[in-house]
């Protein structure tokens, strides 16, 4: 079987090939990888398309442009890897509901949907608030030694620990 | 058209040196995508698994990833290849942040990266809700940012200030500490079966 193909690898071996990935970010691009704010400025395309002239005024939209850039490019990127590899290994499936969450909080997909959105609407606004993410802050960050990001990512897993316990012990069945 | 060839190829040379980061950043994502999904960190379960402290999959890509980065980041920085990026930030943001994001990591049970991964996996809620939802969030964070940038985002500001630089020592007196304890961290969770 080739290994290509194979539907999981070793999680040693992704960490490492990540690792290697993020020394060939920082010679070839100059940038350590980064996922976040490619979703701020999809958000400002977004904003402009129906508030054209005001968007011009926000803070924010100056320092992150609202432009398709390296980082945006990187999460499209990830989309495609992640399709090549699941179709190939025949790991791909449409999937409204995990198999966890089914079980816990049962299998009606709009439930899942509206806790999936206010999740995502916490993980976007944390994410620009902290300035990164598990990707930014928790791999790119930690590794450099930044102090900023150590700390970061040990908040990410004590609010995802502590969020995740209460879930599944309180509203779980 | 434009008459003059020279001035013509050299347009096309700007232009073509416009998209090549662009092209590398999508080339990278790819990498990064296909790995995430071979490492499985791509689904729901796997994550909120490691949040219960149940499958310890996502704490190991991590901390693997730390130590090979770490040491081939800081040898190509000792040989002046590069040049660190290190991101700033303050208590206010790195804390508070960061546990409102992770409350949304729990919660959705992708990060904004391996989202993207499970969006390419074929799972649905990572599309219809979670994607939507990050984009909600982030743009609300652009609306309030006027409104937190000088207040608490800059409690007990520390800057882009890293470990080395902050004690006042050579690069390689806090890496080789630091590989040595993740290391005895994954040693110490593949000893106890984690």
């Amino acid at each position: 079987m080739n290994v290509f193909t194979e539907i999981r690898w070793s999680p040693y071996v992704v960490g490492a090939g990540i690792g290697v990935l993020s020394w060939l970010t920082f010679l070839v691009s100059r940038k350590p990888i980064g996922c976040s704010t490619a979703f701020v400025r999809t958000s400002g395309m977004i904003e402009r398309l129906f508030i054209r002239e005001r968007i011009g005024e926000k803070e924010y939209y100056m320092e992150f442009k609202p432009v398709v850039d390296w980082e945006w490019m990187l999460v499209f990127g990830v989309v495609i890897g992640s399709l090549v590899s699941s179709l190939t290994s025949g790991d791909f499936r449409w999937l409204w509901v995990p198999a966890r969450w089914g079980t816990a909080f049962g299998t009606q997909p709009v439930v899942r949907i509206i806790v999936a959105l206010v999740g995502g609407v916490l993980l976007g606004f944390g994410a620009r608030w902290a300035g990164g993410c598990t990707s930014g802050h928790g791999i790119s960050g930690t590794l450099q030694l930044t102090v900023g990001s150590w700390v970061s990512t040990v908040c990410f897993f004590i609010g995802g620990i502590i969020t995740a316990f209460l879930m599944y012990t309180i509203l779980g069945r | 058209m434009n008459d003059n060839p020279a001035e013509d190829k050299k347009n096309k040379q700007v232009k073509r040196n416009r998209s090549a980061p662009l092209l590398w950043g999508l080339l990278f994502g790819i990498i990064f995508g296909f790995l995430l999904q071979k490492g499985g960190v791509t689904k729901y379960d796997v994550i909120v698994g490691q949040l219960l402290l149940e499958d310890f999959t996502v704490v190991k890509v991590i901390l693997t990833a730390i130590i090979v980065g770490m040491i081939g980041i800081h040898v190509m920085k000792s040989l002046g290849w590069i040049q660190l990026h290190p991101k700033s930030g303050s208590f206010g943001m790195n804390v508070f942040g960061g546990l409102i994001f992770g409350a949304g990591f729990a919660v959705l049970g992708y990060c904004p990266g391996t989202i993207a991964g499970a969006v390419g996996n074929g799972y649905l809620d990572a599309l219809v809700g979670g994607v939507i939802g990050i984009l909600l969030g982030a743009g609300l964070f652009a609306s309030v940012y006027p409104r937190l940038r000088n207040k608490i985002l800059k409690k007990c500001f520390w800057g882009d200030v890293t470990f080395p630089k902050l004690l006042r020592v050579n690069d390689w007196v806090i890496v080789i500490p630091f590989v040595i304890l993740l290391s005895a961290i994954l040693w110490f969770m593949e000893v106890k079966g984690l």
